[in-house]
């Protein structure tokens, strides 16, 4: 019997495509975010209303995965920036692959912002790395108040935790301050905003978070090609 | 069920540059902040091996602890129930180490011949 190392990481392929795609990103100067929840967490809702407060000249674009149907897509596509579905006909989370597949007839240096609506699944996604500048994980206020802590993989690799439908709050079980402890225990110091994508509240703050990130996203990109 | 596949195509590519053995275990390194479920990876990867040339092969798991290191004392620790303040110094200023691996540890190979055990689909 002989034992091998294998000084490998396991999903080294998705790793490889994800550097690259992260690297054309910063070659582009392109923020990408990548959005992560449960199924039904409000991930197309809050991309619905980013949408619609953008400028038509925005440089901004969108990826949505789903298991099937182009229906996120056709949500999207109504706020005339450039939308594409990923149906993955099955895979529970996106790989770096499909986003490049996806990308190909993109040109990115037309792009700024790129928004990427995960497969709604808490697990999985937070394993693959699809080149994005950082994570956002959506919680919607009518979940466990302790899914930080029984998922603590994706609060953990996320920057910004949004927790959605907060206009629910009166009618659901939902301690929002015990929500938001359990997140920064996984993860402390996590970024929180409590948005309601129905009502409008907190938008504003996400909005400001978003701006702030393509601002920051901007003077590294620059100080790092001078 | 993707993890299962990536682990199954490493082994596969490994096994080229080992000719006349075959593989008996594979050893993955899981951080315990990999987001990876161990039972469901084992029932991925019994159900993909089955009836294949790789069906004795073990999949051993080491589960790695999530650790921090103290910014203000340099202490190094395993985190547990999400407590983060360095237990030398009770500082919170402690950042990650480690804790997302998902990595190849190992591969345990046999020569045809010496071993009865698991070379029976590998032939």
């Amino acid at each position: 019997m002989e034992r091998v190392p294998l000084e490998q990481k396991v999903l080294s392929e998705n790793d490889r495509i994800a550097a690259e795609l992260r690297a054309r990103f910063t070659e582009h100067g392109i923020l990408c975010l990548n959005l992560i929840s449960s199924p039904g967490s409000g991930k197309t809702s809050l991309l619905e209303r980013t949408l619609e407060s953008l400028p038509r000249h925005d440089r901004v674009a969108v990826l949505t995965g789903d298991i099937q149907t182009e229906n996120d897509a056709n949500r999207l596509k109504r706020f005339h920036f450039p939308v594409k579905q990923i149906t993955t006909g099955g895979t529970c989370h996106l790989d770096a692959r499909m986003i490049e597949r996806h990308l190909a007839d993109w040109k990115l240096e037309d792009l700024d912002l790129l928004l990427i609506e995960n497969v709604g699944n808490l697990v999985c996604p937070a394993s693959y790395d699809l080149g994005e500048a950082a994570k956002v994980v959506v919680l919607s206020v009518t979940e466990g108040e302790d899914k930080p802590l029984k998922y603590p993989s994706i609060f953990f690799k996320s920057d910004l935790l949004v927790l959605s439908k907060i206009d629910l709050l009166p009618y659901v079980p939902f301690d929002i301050d015990v929500a938001a402890e359990n997140a920064r225990k996984v993860h402390p110091g996590m970024e929180i905003v409590k948005v309601s994508c129905l009502m409008g509240n907190g938008l504003h703050e996400w909005k400001m978070w978003l701006a702030e990130r393509r601002r920051a996203h901007k003077s590294l990109v620059q100080q790092t090609a001078s | 069920m993707g993890i299962a596949n990536s682990v199954l195509d490493a082994v596969r590519t490994e096994m080229g540059c080992h000719p006349g053995t075959y593989p008996c275990k594979v050893g993955v390194r899981i951080g315990e902040m990999a987001a990876i479920d161990q039972d469901a990876l084992r029932f991925c990867f019994e159900a993909m091996i089955q009836d294949t040339d790789l069906a004795s092969l073990e999949l051993a798991i080491e589960v790695c602890p999530l650790r921090y290191r103290c910014q203000v004392c340099a202490r190094e620790f395993v985190v547990r129930d999400y407590d983060s303040h360095c237990p030398q110094c009770a500082s919170l200023e402690t950042t990650y180490i480690s804790g997302d691996e998902l990595e190849f540890a190992y591969l345990e190979v046999e020569e045809y011949g010496a071993s009865t055990v698991g070379a029976k689909s590998s032939q």
